[in-house]
């Protein structure tokens, strides 16, 4: 099982003034922790796109490229790459730069996203989702197969037999589909052979096992060679030395992301309670000591059958150290209690 | 005497549509279930989402149905046929969420989606309901009646008996209905509002609805 993370760029709050930090230093950070999952072995390391002061990630592939001479066996993708907003020719060639560069370890995850800055901010319509994100992917997994592109539709302008160039050397790059959990996407990452990444966030994690079935059955009805049907997932996560001081330290700045989420987009915050309850047993949490989540996440390999999962924990305004200690938690600790609880079953 | 709800008929199979077309199906309802793609392209999807829901054309769905469920993206709503839903039942668990959605014009007002839905579907018994409540709640927050946990909906539209025989829906599948009155009522419990995302039991939502119809008037 491959473990890994996921971040926006968190921007983090100085403890002593109690003042935001800048967004060039929370790109610095973003930096030096995809150093440091590499060095305690974790599998992937993934960026999200964001436009927000926030949370600043917003040109992932800049950071990565960084990385990508920094690490030597982590994977590097994006966590999601908004492709409804972007071309999908430059975003080819940004991960194909990334690939070469890193020697094969670049990743592309394409999705919706969670936010909806990049709308305005590249002058494109949300109303048109659907139709755009269904085009670009479209080009996007044909300029995957082949260096000349002939291709044409709505939102871009055609093309005749383009050269898009570098390409990758084992011939292509991994394009993932994200979801949120709506079934047709399960479906629809099944019959076009695309590895499926489940964003869960909220509720209880093992909703997802009918899709993760949904999605294999539709992949066997397109008869998708095995090796290409492929599960992971993405939750919030925060791993710390202590259960309850995890549970506890998590809360606020989850709580705060919350809040400045809810303003937005007009909902109230989950209660304490509401958390403690996701925050353990089946939840979409993954926040505590080191043996209660690799447990929690060899339960949910048995449901999904995912390869890979994911945390998010620089929310909120979480300080880099902890985020750090995290980060190390989760390599040294938690992973090989998950290799070791996984590889039993399988020889059992 | 009105005939019993028996048949359940769901428009959209993603997150909202599956979820509630499970809980109908555990009740004990019969659930068809219609897209705007051909009844054959989401039988993979019921068949393992939810067993024992049927796939049709949304016509065949509507005619068939005690109460019509309408849970497309609200952005799709124009795609609907009115003359199919002249006398129907209908309950509206769409949104209007700018932030999340983009922005649509004639949604751009005081008055809440499920009055201009209602509008549109002229001859519909409309009741808005379900809006509130993120979709996985409305499975994992389900209980049983009388159970001290359980959480309330409110429901408003403009036809009492078809506010009664939702509330009866509503209570079936495992909340406490609160009737919140006329179709205006439901901008009450819109998004943006302190019901919308909040974990409510009954009196608390009846005390909600009550700050909220105060404070708008």
């Amino acid at each position: 099982m491959e473990l890994g993370i996921y971040s926006f760029g968190d921007v983090q709050r100085d403890p002593g003034t109690g003042k935001l930090g800048s967004t060039a230093e929370a790109t610095r950070n973003l930096l030096e922790a995809i150093k440091l999952a590499d060095e305690v072995g974790l599998d992937f390391f993934g960026i999200g796109e964001h436009h927000t002061r926030e949370m600043p990630a917003s040109a992932a592939t800049v950071v990565l490229g960084a990385a990508a001479s920094a690490t030597k066996t982590i994977r590097l993708g994006s966590a999601v790459t908004v492709l409804s907003t972007d071309d999908p020719v430059r975003v080819y060639q940004q991960f194909a730069t990334l690939d070469a560069l890193s020697n094969g370890r670049a990743e592309i995850t394409a999705g919706r996203g969670s936010s909806t800055e990049s709308f305005p901010l590249f002058g494109h319509s949300l109303n048109d989702y659907d139709d755009l994100f269904a085009e670009k992917l479209e080009l996007l997994l044909k300029i995957n197969e082949s260096e000349t592109v002939t291709w044409k539709g709505k939102h871009r302008p055609a093309l005749n037999e383009a050269l898009v160039v570098p390409r990758p050397e084992s011939g292509s790059l991994p394009i993932w589909l994200a979801t949120g959990g709506n079934p047709q996407s399960s479906v629809r990452a099944g019959l076009l052979g695309l590895p499926i990444s489940y964003a869960i966030i909220g509720g209880q994690a093992a909703r997802f096992a009918p899709l993760a079935e949904l999605y294999r059955r539709a992949a066997a009805q397109a008869k998708i060679p095995e090796a290409q049907v492929k599960i992971s997932v993405a939750s919030p996560g925060f791993v710390g030395d202590d259960a309850t001081k995890a549970k506890e330290q998590f809360w606020v700045h989850w709580h705060a992301v919350m809040e400045s989420i809810g303003k937005i987009r007009g909902f109230s915050p989950p209660p304490r309670h509401h958390y403690d309850m996701e925050a353990s047993g089946a939840g979409a949490l993954f926040v505590g000591a080191p043996e209660e989540i690799a447990q929690r996440i060899v339960t949910l390999h048995g449901q999904l059958g995912h390869m890979r999962q994911f945390f998010q924990m620089d929310v909120g305004h979480l300080p880099q150290k902890d985020f750090l200690r995290s980060i190390e938690l989760l390599g040294t600790r938690v992973k090989p209690l998950v290799d070791a609880e996984l590889g039993k079953k399988l020889a059992a | 005497m009105h005939k019993a709800v028996e048949t359940i008929g769901i428009l959209g199979a993603g997150r909202v549509g599956t979820a509630l077309a499970r809980r109908a199906v555990a009740a004990g309802y019969d659930v068809r279930v219609a897209t705007s793609k051909p009844p054959a392209d989401i039988a993979l999807l019921l068949e393992i989402m939810v067993p024992g829901a049927q796939a049709d054309e949304a016509a065949a769905v509507i005619a068939a149905a005690d109460i019509v469920i309408l849970a497309l993206p609200l952005s799709k709503y124009h795609e609907l046929q009115p003359d199919l839903f002249a006398g129907k039942i209908v309950v509206d668990v769409m949104n209007y969420w700018a932030p999340t959605d983009g922005a649509i014009a004639e949604f751009e007002g005081a008055r809440s989606s499920s009055e201009v839905v209602q509008d549109y579907l002229t001859g519909a018994r409309l009741v808005r309901s379900f809006n509130h409540m993120g979709y996985h709640e409305i499975e994992e927050a389900a209980r049983p009646s009388g159970h001290p946990g359980r959480r309330a909906l409110a429901l408003a539209g403009n036809d009492a008996e078809a506010r009664r025989l939702v509330a009866g829906f509503i209570d079936r599948i495992g909340f406490d209905p609160v009737d919140a009155g006329g179709l205006a009522a439901g901008r009450t419990f819109a998004t943006a509002t302190p019901i919308f995302g909040a974990s409510l039991g009954r009196a608390e939502m009846q005390q909600a609805l009550q700050e909220e119809a105060t404070s708008s008037a």
